[in-house]
């Protein structure tokens, strides 16, 4: 194996890893806090896709700028959903929460299939390549690692520097002894499912630069952020971060070695081994 | 945040990995489920109105599923457009007229199959056994068409499938299904030609498909083709059709250092495969992908589609003609290129593509034969079709009559079409191959 190539692959694999695992720290939010698995974290990444889409090329603004605009929209999408669909069943079994985020997603991917059809879709950024040989780097590559980058580093200093983070992690270690001090749960409720609404929909956004997509496409990203909050620890933000960056690493080398469609074998077989000898995940959890 | 991983999680993770693990072995799904009995509502055309000849008039029904839901709702919905276009056709000239006056007026029953192999055999057998359907269209794409077709063989129901190229489903010995679609086993061939044309010092292929039915058996053929003519294929893979990042791939591929790059599967994996290549500025002579070159959304992907050549089965700027007809001692029949495209972007506003070419030619086959036969008789019918041999709008249609391969399209030739740019810089789609059908000369793949 030629090294350039391997190290033009590890390259690639790391920098789709940082999206991977901004994707998967929305999953792993929701869960840490509130202890529910959102069925419609895929389709909510669809979401940043098309908003991003809607923004930059239907209203013709500059794409990083609609990427703002597509986290404040991911955070108030997230909040209306919270109250909508997982309020009303926030203490029932996991499989009510499960149903009523499935709901979500089947009504997402039916009004966006009416309205958007399942045809691709492309946001064209391009911000020239870096590098030479074999060798190269995508500038919007690069910048949508920085933006992940930046955006996890604003959610920790948001979660353990804020008084608002301190509630939020207050909830997610004892929901009534919080309510007992004072603070107003429901409100930190809906606000971490915004922030892990937000956290997808920019994922979602950053995908767009970068890949064609479809009303479809959520799905994937929802699979994978599966595997990776299993193997970066449930409820473990920085977790997600860097099990993404692994799985990142691990479709980016294992490519060169094999058929591309055994990739997904290896990824699946990894989480399942992950589950059975370790099931706290690769890093366990905290909050 | 204590950690616990819900069972949900760990039956959804085996499930998952059972899934992928067949998906990697078994590229071509193999439907065996049996029938389900749904009963849902039937979408229906337009009423047929009443003939003003003086004969009997016969109502035909026409079913058929369409995706209007899941993956392949774009490609299904332009093949319903081109069967609606058909039969509005039909309509306002007063039915399919008989030589002894009797009209036959068609009209079309469907089900949306949400782009499901399941679905599709609960709803075929619904249309033939509930609705009492006359003759089936196949629903878009090779995997639903087969599972259409085992139903429709079980019933003895003639059916054409149209936006189903695979050449497995034709080779079972079927005695009532009769293929549109050039197989899918002659995709690439031509592009290899091209190739020896346009770089005879060119040796070296690289073949990358997606794993799915349609784009494997397209990818094996054209394997065995390049072979055959002396080609290297330097790397023979496949990916996954939900690949979104090609980076490494890519990587993998431009190590080879391959003269050209042939392959694809559909339009999402094949556009940004395109737009990775071209990004990755990989300087392989030649780009020829499945499916997605031909649409014309394939240009939004920027200057990455420019030369980027695509197999069609049909496209607005094909020359078949009345003339080409007598050229080529076949009967002419049916309406012509330029007024099937005029007639279809007035109704949808929009260019007519390959499917809905297909979706059109499908009534029109079975109106021809009705037409040759003077009855709506299925025997009579299906002989009719096996002696076909005639050019339409659409091409050269003849279906095979071997024992084992019948129905298969043995008369329809692709066509090959390359994004080029003109003076003006914009993007121009041209028919580059076969030389008799080109509206200008193919151009190698140069980067800037």
């Amino acid at each position: 194996m030629n090294l350039a190539v391997l190290v033009s692959s590890s390259i690639d694999g790391l920098m789709l890893g940082f999206i991977y695992g901004l994707a998967a720290m929305g999953l792993t939010l929701i869960f840490g806090v509130m202890r529910v698995i959102n069925l419609a974290h895929g389709a909510v990444i669809t979401l940043g896709m098309f908003a991003l889409y809607l923004f930059s090329v239907q209203l013709g603004l500059n794409p990083y700028l609609a990427l703002v605009l597509t986290l404040f929209l991911g955070l108030a999408f997230g909040v209306v959903m919270y109250f909508i669909s997982v309020h009303r069943v926030i203490n029932a079994p996991e499989l009510t929460t499960l149903l009523a985020t499935f709901s979500v997603d089947l009504i997402i991917v039916g009004v966006g299939t009416a309205i958007f059809t399942t045809s691709p879709f492309s946001v064209n950024v391009d911000l020239g390549t870096y590098g030479s040989g074999e060798i190269t780097v995508l500038g919007t590559k690069i910048v949508a690692v920085l933006a992940a980058i930046l955006i996890t580093v604003a959610l920790y200093y948001f979660l353990y520097r804020t008084r608002i983070g301190k509630s939020i992690r207050a909830v997610a270690n004892n929901r009534s002894a919080a309510e007992l001090m004072g603070i107003n749960t429901t409100a930190m409720l809906a606000l971490s499912f915004g922030l892990g609404t937000m956290l997808a929909m920019i994922s979602g956004g950053l995908i767009a630069t970068l890949f064609t997509f479809t009303i479809l496409t959520g799905d994937d990203y929802q699979t994978k952020s599966f595997v990776i909050v299993v193997i970066g620890g449930l409820g473990n933000p920085t977790g997600a971060l860097v099990g993404g960056i692994l799985l990142g690493l691990l479709e980016g080398i294992a490519t060169l070695f094999m058929q591309p469609s055994w990739v997904p074998v290896i990824e699946y077989v990894a989480f399942v081994l992950i589950l059975l000898l370790r099931p706290n995940g690769l890093f366990g959890a905290r909050a | 945040m204590s950690p616990r991983i819900p069972r949900s999680l760990w039956i959804a993770a085996l499930l998952t990995l059972a899934v992928v693990i067949l998906a990697a072995c078994a590229p071509a799904a193999a439907p065996t489920s049996a029938p389900a009995t749904a009963a849902p509502q039937p979408s229906t055309g337009p009423a047929p109105t009443t003939a003003s000849t003086g004969g009997q008039t016969k109502n035909i029904i026409i079913g058929f599923t369409a995706s209007q839901t899941g993956s392949n709702n774009v490609e299904s919905g332009k093949q319903l457009q081109g069967l609606q276009l058909w039969l509005s056709d039909v309509t306002k000239a007063g039915g399919i007229k008989l030589k002894d006056g009797t009209v036959v007026m068609p009209s079309l029953k469907f089900y949306d199959d949400e782009s499901k192999a399941d679905r599709v055999q609960a709803l075929y057998t619904q249309l033939i056994n509930q609705d009492k359907v006359d003759f089936l269209i196949s629903p878009y794409s090779s995997g639903l068409a087969k599972s259409a077709a085992i139903i429709s063989e079980q019933y003895g129901k003639l059916m054409i499938t149209t936006g189903a190229a695979d050449d497995a489903t034709m080779e079972q010995g079927f005695k009532n299904t009769y293929q549109l679609y050039t197989p899918a086993s002659q995709y690439l061939s031509g592009a290899i030609d091209l190739l020896g044309k346009l770089s005879p010092s060119a040796k070296k292929i690289a073949i990358v498909y997606s794993k799915d039915a349609f784009s494997t058996t397209v990818a094996q053929f054209a394997n065995t083709y390049a072979t055959s003519h002396g080609y290297s294929v330097v790397v023979n893979e496949g990916y996954d059709p939900s690949t979104t990042d090609f980076s490494s791939f890519i990587n993998k591929i431009a190590a080879a250092s391959p003269d050209a790059i042939m392959g694809g599967g559909h339009f999402a994996d094949g556009s940004t495969f395109a737009k990775q290549l071209f990004d990755k500025k990989i300087p392989a002579q030649m780009l020829v992908l499945l499916v997605a070159p031909p649409a014309p959304t394939f240009t939004q992907i920027g200057d990455g589609a420019q030369y980027v050549i695509g197999p069609s089965q049909w496209e607005p700027q094909v020359t078949y003609s009345a003339d080409a007809a007598k050229a080529a001692n076949l009967p002419w029949y049916g309406i012509s290129v330029t007024d099937f495209t005029a007639e279809f972007k007035a109704k949808y506003n929009a260019d007519p593509s390959y499917h809905a070419a297909g979706g059109y030619m499908a009534g029109l086959l079975l109106q021809k034969a009705i037409e040759d036969t003077n009855s709506i008789d299925p025997t009579a019918i299906k002989a009719d079709l096996d002696k076909l041999d005639l050019l339409t709008f659409y091409g050269h249609i003849k279906f095979s009559t071997d024992a084992k391969t019948h129905g298969k399209q043995i008369g329809h030739e692709m066509v090959y079409m390359q994004w080029q740019k003109d003076a003006s810089g914009n993007f121009v789609k041209q028919i580059v191959w076969p030389l008799t059908a080109k509206t200008a000369d193919a151009q190698l793949r140069k980067l800037p």
